[in-house]
């Protein structure tokens, strides 16, 4: 019981990581954007898929089992610097003064070709790797062998998002100035900010973090299609219980929900994907805009 | 609006009943077509007031579950409809109450949360649902007399002909009405609503539930006509389907969702069948292009070339 | 004061420490035409706010008819009898004149009855009867992106009158509407509302309106009641000119005589 416990505690801090390189990548291009990107999660899956397939080829030629590590951080970069650009300049900058329900529209377009160009570049068989987990080995926690790459890496590299994420905004000109248009687009325009570049930079840095999540993800679970679809569910659940454009609070309720369901997994298995909605509504009936939102970003 | 729709509607069915005697699998999917038609009838209730569900699929599962799950106690047409469009009706409003607390992103997407919800508890519940196995429905009684199988799909296509007619119809008196008036307005000035002494939430459920209802009844004639139901009718790239569908019938009338509907069956059997990894990158792409060249779908181009000829009412 | 229809007593509200009503009194008598001027962020359009229920103050009551209406919900209190309108008209954008209007007169008749049509035989006469009274027929069947300003602000205050209230709270009238215009429309509007007995209460920035058209004036400065009277006399209270008008008036005399 404590020993499963114990596990479940462990599983979720790795898996809540996850999350929330996802969630936050998600929340951070709504709040500058203010379009949340559905296929979010197809960026969280094709990161994944080039991740397994790179670390592939490294494992098989092998130089040294470390280099499986860095593969994961390049995949990302690769996804998130060809793929952001071109979404971002081909289809977003056509709708940011159309409605809401349009953007919504045509995000979810994308998301549904995104996912079929994932079945034809890498069909429908799961897709495992695990150089990288392998790579780093066992570690021992009480009774339990658990992962070093799952118990050291994957908390310190949110960790490091998170931080380096809060540093950036508030302590760095360029942080400062993504703010600025965050708030005003207009004033900051009139201020000669280039707001066209700020919401290219800020989409394509969200899908090197949605991608880096799914780079990460991939030696710890196998690829299989539909993994876009639960991670943009899931990282919703996570933006909207902390309130959308959040970014501590997004750790925060990433932590919550992950927690949650990975006890759910070990107690309750059949409720494991209820669980983090379950929190979500439990949350949104008492608090609508979110545990840290407001309701001025609710309506925009 | 003061458009005539009889012309194209009586033109319609006669064109479903031909192409049905020259080629009767095609019965098949005119009904499926139908029974979706009606589901994108309560989309297209909810796109008017500005709002957008990628989880709509949730009722059409409810329905068929519902006609799958009381088939073996209820065997006839008449009551199996009747309960899937109650069930869906108050998934719908315990739902509904939820979500017309938000507009636009959280809507859509809350709307996609639930659907993906009961997906994925219709797959691990096997002990009552049987996973992905699905479960076989067995051919129910209309009105009492048990039919064989051709009478009986002439039989479902009548029936989903009629519903779509009256529902359509009713739909119409609807929109024409001050709470279907009032749906734009949501869209447009919702507080402006409030100051009129309008609950924006209350005119909202209601279309909510109304469309759960007719997704719900969509779910049930698909059941009782492809005898089967899997978890995949809740999955989400149903939903998207329902959406496409009501953007590309166009929202301006209510044939709209019916013409998409049919489309995209027809195209769906061959194209399906010849892209099977394909299909939803297709639809992606045409749903880009109709969002973002043609917004007002296929109903907008039929009224245009109509419009050119000089056919106004 | 007992006679008063609308009455307001101690309200306090502030947005970040700046105090747009520090202890309002107020006391609308019914069938007055009362004039609240002042500087800009005064606090005028926060008194409309509260009195509608779109802000909640922080201290203080609003009475109506008797009745305490604080912290009702705006659709709670305009079932009471208090409609408003707004300084940028909040018009339905995808309905056309006489819809806009025919959505009110329906919701003030019961929205929730049944299935006929939005503009059946008594809701379109009751509508026209509305859009008659403010010179609005011509516009019917125009779509409400297609009207300029001042028909745009009539249609507005026509659907606030559609409710049937006993008091009209008016954001600005005559803001954004052509100088050439403005009496036209107030004549028009001052007229509906007398020909239906109706309380007025309007935000105003233009004198010569306020002159005109008000029973009574209220200098709202600095989140309170400066002075308040009839026009003739507040209009000409030194202290007022000095605290409040004084740039208002260079401002209204400067737009008649640029048009002129």
């Amino acid at each position: 019981m404590t020993l499963l416990l114990l596990l479940a505690v462990l599983d979720g801090l790795a898996y809540a990581a996850l999350v929330f390189m996802v969630a936050v990548g998600l929340t951070l291009v709504f709040g500058v954007l203010r379009v949340l990107n559905v296929a979010h999660g197809s960026f969280f899956a094709i990161g994944g898929y080039v991740a397994a397939t790179l670390g592939g080829a490294v494992a098989t030629t092998a130089a040294a089992p470390w280099l499986a590590l860095p593969v994961l951080l390049v995949s990302a970069i690769l996804v998130g610097g060809l793929l952001g650009p071109v979404v971002e300049k081909l289809l977003l900058s056509r709708i940011y003064v159309k409605d809401h329900v349009l953007q919504l529209l045509v995000t979810f377009a994308l998301f549904m070709i995104l996912e079929d160009v994932q079945k034809l570049i890498w069909g429908v068989q799961p897709i495992f790797q695990d150089a990288a987990v392998k790579a780093l080995g066992p570690v021992e926690v009480g009774d339990i062998v658990y992962t070093r790459y799952q118990l050291f890496l994957l908390p310190a590299v949110a960790a490091t998002t998170l931080l380096g994420l809060m540093w950036f905004l508030r302590r760095t000109l360029t942080g400062r100035v993504i703010v600025a248009v965050t708030q005003d687009r207009e004033a900051a325009t009139a201020m000669g900010i280039d707001a066209a570049r700020v919401y290219m930079l800020t989409f394509t840095f969200g899908t090197m973090l949605a991608a880096l999540g799914g780079a990460l993800a991939s030696p710890t679970s196998s690829l299989v299609p539909g993994a876009g679809v639960n991670m943009i569910v899931l990282s919703f659940a996570v933006v909207a219980t902390a309130g959308l454009g959040q970014i501590e609070g997004a750790a925060l309720t990433a932590l919550l929900i992950g927690l949650g369901r990975s006890v759910a997994v070990y107690f309750a298995p059949e409720f494991e994907v209820v669980i983090p909605y379950l929190i979500m509504v439990a949350v949104l009936l008492v608090r609508p805009y979110g545990l840290f939102g407001s309701p001025e970003l609710r309506r925009v | 609006m003061g458009r005539n729709l009889t012309l194209p509607t009586v033109l319609g069915i006669a064109l479903l009943f031909g192409l049905s005697f020259l080629a009767p699998w095609l019965k098949f999917v005119f009904t499926i077509a139908l029974a979706k038609g009606l589901a994108v009838l309560g989309i297209l209730l909810l796109l008017r007031a500005g709002q957008v569900s990628f989880g709509h699929a949730l009722y059409v599962a409810v329905g068929a579950y519902t006609v799958a799950f009381t088939r073996p106690v209820a065997g006839d047409v008449l009551i199996l409809l009747p309960l899937a469009v109650l069930a869906a009706g108050t998934v719908g409003v315990l739902v509904g109450l939820f979500v017309t607390r938000y507009r636009d992103i959280f809507f859509g997407m809350l709307n996609l949360a639930f659907s993906m919800v009961f997906y994925s508890l219709l797959e691990k519940l096997y002990a009552y649902t049987k996973g992905t196995d699905g479960i076989t429905v067995v051919r129910p009684s209309i009105a009492g007399v048990m039919l064989e199988r051709v009478p009986y799909e002439w039989t479902m296509l009548c029936l989903a002909l009629t519903l779509a007619v009256g529902l359509g119809l009713l739909a119409r008196v609807f929109l024409a009405s001050p709470l279907g008036q009032a749906l734009p307005a949501i869209k447009t000035r919702e507080t402006r609503l409030e100051f009129a002494g309008i609950s924006a939430k209350r005119v909202l459920l209601v279309s909510y539930v109304a469309s759960a209802m007719l997704a719900g009844l969509g779910g049930g004639l698909i059941a009782m006509t492809t005898l089967h139901v899997t978890p995949l009718l809740a999955y989400w790239t149903h939903s998207g389907e329902l959406v496409f569908i009501a953007i590309l019938g166009g929202g301006g009338a209510v044939l709209g969702p019916f013409l998409g509907a049919v489309v995209f069956e027809l195209v769906r059997v061959y194209a399906a069948a010849a892209f099977p990894d394909a299909w939803q990158m297709i639809l992606g792409a045409v749903l880009l292009a109709i969002i973002l060249f043609a917004s007002r779908g296929l109903w907008g181009i039929y009224e245009d070339l109509t419009a050119k000829r000089g056919v106004r009412s | 004061m007992s006679g008063a229809l609308l009455s307001a007593r101690g309200l306090r509200i502030a947005f970040g420490g700046v105090k747009a009503a520090d202890g309002i009194d107020l006391d609308i008598a019914e069938g007055e035409f009362v004039a609240i001027i002042g500087p800009n962020g005064a606090g005028k359009t926060t008194f409309i706010n509260m009195t509608t229920g779109y802000l909640r103050p922080q201290a203080g009551t609003i009475t109506f008819a008797g009745e305490p209406i604080t912290g009702l919900q705006p659709r709670q209190i305009v079932r009471r009898g208090i409609a408003r309108s707004f300084q940028i008209p909040q018009l339905f954008t995808e309905h056309t004149v006489i819809e806009n209007v025919a959505l009110k007169v329906a919701a003030h008749r019961g929205f929730w009855h049944g299935l006929r049509p939005l503009l059946d035989r008594p809701t379109t006469a009751a509508t026209m009867a509305i859009l008659d009274q403010f010179g609005l027929r011509h516009v019917a069947e125009a779509k409400a992106t297609e009207l300029n300003e001042g028909t745009r602000k009539l249609t507005d205050i026509a659907m606030a009158m559609a409710l049937e209230p006993r008091v009209l709270l008016m954001d600005e009238p005559t803001s954004g509407v052509a100088s050439a215009e403005k009496f036209d429309i107030m004549d028009t509007l001052v007229g509906a509302l007398r020909a239906r007995g109706v309380t007025a209460v309007f935000v105003e920035h233009d004198m010569e309106v306020v002159e005109r058209y008000a029973d009574r004036v209220a200098v709202w400065s600095q989140g309170k009641i400066l002075a308040s009277g009839p026009p003739a006399e507040v209009l000409n209270d030194p202290a007022v000119l000095r605290e409040v008008i004084g740039v208002e008036v260079k401002h209204a005399a400067g737009g008649g005589h640029a048009h002129a």
